[in-house]
């Protein structure tokens, strides 16, 4: 075990799997010589050559379209989009090409493919280095969607997600890069070297994808969140004397539904919580799952507590951000029904 | 506000002919064949600059194969080459007459482009990959893909290799080097440029072709495409399909009032040339040209196929609503199977007859294979794939939800 931020945990998943198989290629913008802007995949070319880690133009469709022909061809190609909002170029790829390349061949071509980027808010990053757009590839068939919120489960996911034979799109919330998160931003930046997540095993242990993690027992009600929103809920939990149990989902497709229900069959009550816009974000699914399974067992309405409807602001970041606070009320109310 | 210019007005290009005019190629220049010289494969592409804006010629009009590009094939791979474009075109007509019969729900022909895929298919090796767009069966029928395959995809009948779940003529051969059809426009040729990548990142000896139409030009994937195969040398040969229309929209819209889809490869350092597409001959002497340059690791080429659309763009359209009926008889560069036929009967090893003897045959090995097609099942009868089929194979492993899903459908 070594401590490790979740960016060294990261760039270790990624040397890990690189000495272990030679198909396994790494390229993105500012991903070779320099390792990337939040230095992800910094030593890899030096290490493995540049043929195996090297810089793309800023094309993201390319990068996705080229990585899909690689894949074809039998490698396993893992790609970074430097900025989660910087994808949508490349959407058309990743939906009607990567998503359904094994479905419409027949299982004749695959598509094993990672393609890794930043996520969320939080940095002032303002609305091109902010957003959370998992519930656009969560709506497509195809593919595979995850979200670690530590550097123990960034590393294992990862490893997951190479060794897994269909395209993951690998969300990397950027403001737990450095160190877990709770929303109080007024208060000194935590580091991952003290966290307990942070103590991250060595060798190519993996971590299951579609698998949760309850990351707080409780026995009120059930938080479902992920990314930097696990901590959130957990500082929220603590803050309001709520006991909640706080879901870390880590991945949305597939979603561990059992988990989820097990627990929301236990608290009977359920609160979602995440970042990104609420309309038709992916709190509107994981209510609707939790209602046609849990319904009976449901004590008072559920609550989402998400990014507002507007574009990611710069200013107003903290009003913007589901903070402890708005996370706190949420809980006292689904108590109080 | 006031200023002291004309106000501006917007540019909308229109095609020379529309129905009811009478077709006209004048401007359309024609170098006469063999014109145009065969440089070495190692060629800097800055060296022939000029190719992007002539066109590489081999059978002329008397039917004989001159200058530097002739004399690549024998005899018997020439009338193998008709055979080949004849039984596509047969393919094709009966194809779309059981479209017509309600067989089966879409389809497209290759009608005046039968020489692209079929010439270019023997410039390759086996196991290099192309990423084809709807219109190049030609290379599936010139590597031996078995049609009865094909009718079954078309058909979407139970033995679909697909199962059921593309569009017709949408076919996928890996075995073939033919990279499953999208549909989607121009995203198969930036992944052909990934594939030629991983060939060389690989050490492999493999190479790729993408190819694209005219109008498909504008996608943002040619651009990308172009970007990436310049940058890192990639050996994979790049095909621009001209045949004129994108649906009912000229050339000219993709291209714009200047230059050729060809010159387009300067900007990226790419060798770019353009080729008389209904002369399997230059086809073909061109596509072994630009295969060979890839494989030794002189990079990519672009190739522009100058041909016509002389078929609808599918059985949706009707071309009589955009273009002039005649445009197709007054094409200049002629007709495919024509020319080669010619060229056969020229150097004395073809003949009217053998050529209707050729058809006959073609027709009764269709029309047979047909029949085996259409026993198994067509899109409204017979045998049809699984509906479970629908949910298998969305991932390797079917996860929770899907097996729920399917358990719901009642499948």
């Amino acid at each position: 075990m070594a401590q490790m931020t979740m960016i060294e945990a990261i760039r270790e998943a990624h040397d890990v799997a690189m000495a272990a198989d030679d198909k396994v290629v790494v390229f993105g913008e500012d991903v070779g010589f320099f390792g990337g802007v939040f230095r992800c995949t910094a030593g890899l070319q030096e290490k493995y050559g540049k043929s195996r880690c090297f810089d793309a133009p800023i094309n993201e469709s390319g990068i996705v379209g080229t990585a899909i022909g690689m894949a074809a061809y039998g490698l396993k190609p893992v790609i970074e989009i430097q900025f989660a909002d910087y994808v949508y170029p490349a959407y058309d790829q990743i939906v009607s090409e990567a998503a359904r390349l094994r479905h419409r061949s027949n299982g004749d071509f695959t598509c094993p493919l990672v393609i890794r980027m930043p996520t969320g808010g939080g940095i002032f990053g303002g609305q091109t280095h902010s957003q959370s757009p998992e519930a656009i590839f969560t709506h497509v068939s195809g593919l595979k969607v995850v979200i670690p919120s530590n550097p123990r489960d960034a590393k294992g996911l990862l490893l997951a997600a190479i060794e897994d034979p269909d395209p993951v799109i690998f969300l990397e919330p950027k403001r737990l890069y450095n160190g877990p998160f709770d929303g109080h931003h007024d208060k000194p930046i935590e580091s991952w070297k003290k966290h307990p997540q942070g103590d991250v095993p060595e060798g190519s242990e993996i971590i299951p994808l579609g698998k949760a993690h309850v990351q707080r027992e409780g026995v009120d009600v059930t938080v479902l969140a992920y990314g930097t929103m696990v901590y959130v809920a957990e500082a929220a939990a603590a803050e309001t004397g709520v006991d909640a149990e706080v879901i870390d989902l880590r991945t949305l497709m597939p979603l561990d539904l059992d988990t989820i229900v097990e627990s929301v069959k236990k608290t009977g009550r359920c609160v979602v919580v995440h970042e990104a816009t609420r309309t038709s974000g992916f709190g509107g699914e994981l209510m609707s799952l939790v209602q046609e399974a849990c319904f009976y067992h449901l004590e008072a309405p559920m609550i989402r507590v998400t990014g507002w409807d507007t574009p990611y602001p710069h200013a107003q970041e903290w009003e913007y951000f589901p903070g402890p606070g708005r996370v706190g009320e949420a809980l006292r109310k689904v108590m109080e029904d | 506000m006031g200023s002291d210019t004309a106000p501006l007005s917007l540019n909308v290009p229109e095609p020379g002919c529309r129905p009811g005019d009478t077709p006209d190629f004048s401007d359309f220049e024609i170098p006469r064949a063999g014109e145009v010289g065969r440089p070495d494969v190692d060629t800097d592409p800055d060296a022939i600059r000029d190719m992007a804006f002539s066109i590489v010629r081999v059978l002329n009009k008397e039917g004989e194969a001159v200058g530097d590009w002739a004399g690549a094939l024998s005899v018997e791979e020439l009338r193998e080459g008709l055979r080949h474009m004849m039984t596509l075109r047969t393919f094709d007509a009966r194809m779309q007459i059981a479209q017509r019969q309600g067989k089966t729900s879409f389809y497209m022909q290759h009608l005046g482009e039968e020489a692209v895929s079929c010439a270019f298919a023997r410039a390759l090796q086996p196991g290099d990959m192309n990423f084809p767009t709807y219109r190049q069966a030609g290379l599936l029928i010139a590597s031996g893909y078995p049609m009865l395959t094909m009718m079954n995809q078309i058909y979407s009948n139970a033995e679909d290799p697909l199962a059921g779940r593309q569009l017709p003529i949408m076919y996928s051969s890996k075995e073939h080097g033919f990279f499953s059809i999208s549909g989607n426009l121009g995203t198969q040729f930036v992944q052909s440029v990934g594939w030629a990548m991983a060939s060389a990142i690989s050490g492999d000896t493999k190479i790729s072709t993408g190819w694209i139409g005219d109008g498909s030009t504008a996608e943002n994937d040619f651009h990308a495409a172009m970007v990436f195969a310049s940058t890192y040398k990639a050996p994979v040969v790049l095909n621009i399909v001209n045949n004129q229309w994108a649906i009912s929209t000229f050339q000219g819209i993709a291209r714009g009032g200047v230059g050729t889809f060809a010159a387009r490869g300067h900007g990226f350092g790419i060798a770019s040339l353009r080729v008389d597409g209904n002369d399997y001959l230059a086809v073909h002497a061109v596509a072994k040209w630009a295969a060979e340059r890839a494989r030794l690791g002189h990079g990519p080429t672009l190739i522009e196929h100058v041909t016509y659309r002389a078929g609808g763009h599918s059985t949706s359209d009707d071309p009589a609503a955009y273009r002039s009926k005649q445009e197709a008889a007054a094409w200049p560069l002629g007709d495919p199977i024509e020319r080669l036929k010619q060229h056969l009967i020229k150097i004395g090893e073809w003949s009217e007859d053998r050529h209707a003897q050729a058809e006959a045959e073609i027709l009764d090995t269709v029309i047979s294979v047909q029949k085996e097609a259409e026993a198994v099942g067509t899109l409204t009868g017979g045998k049809a794939p699984s509906p479970r089929d629908m949910f298998e194979g969305v991932y390797e492993t079917m996860p929770a939800h899907l097996i729920r899903q399917r358990q719901e459908a009642g499948f």
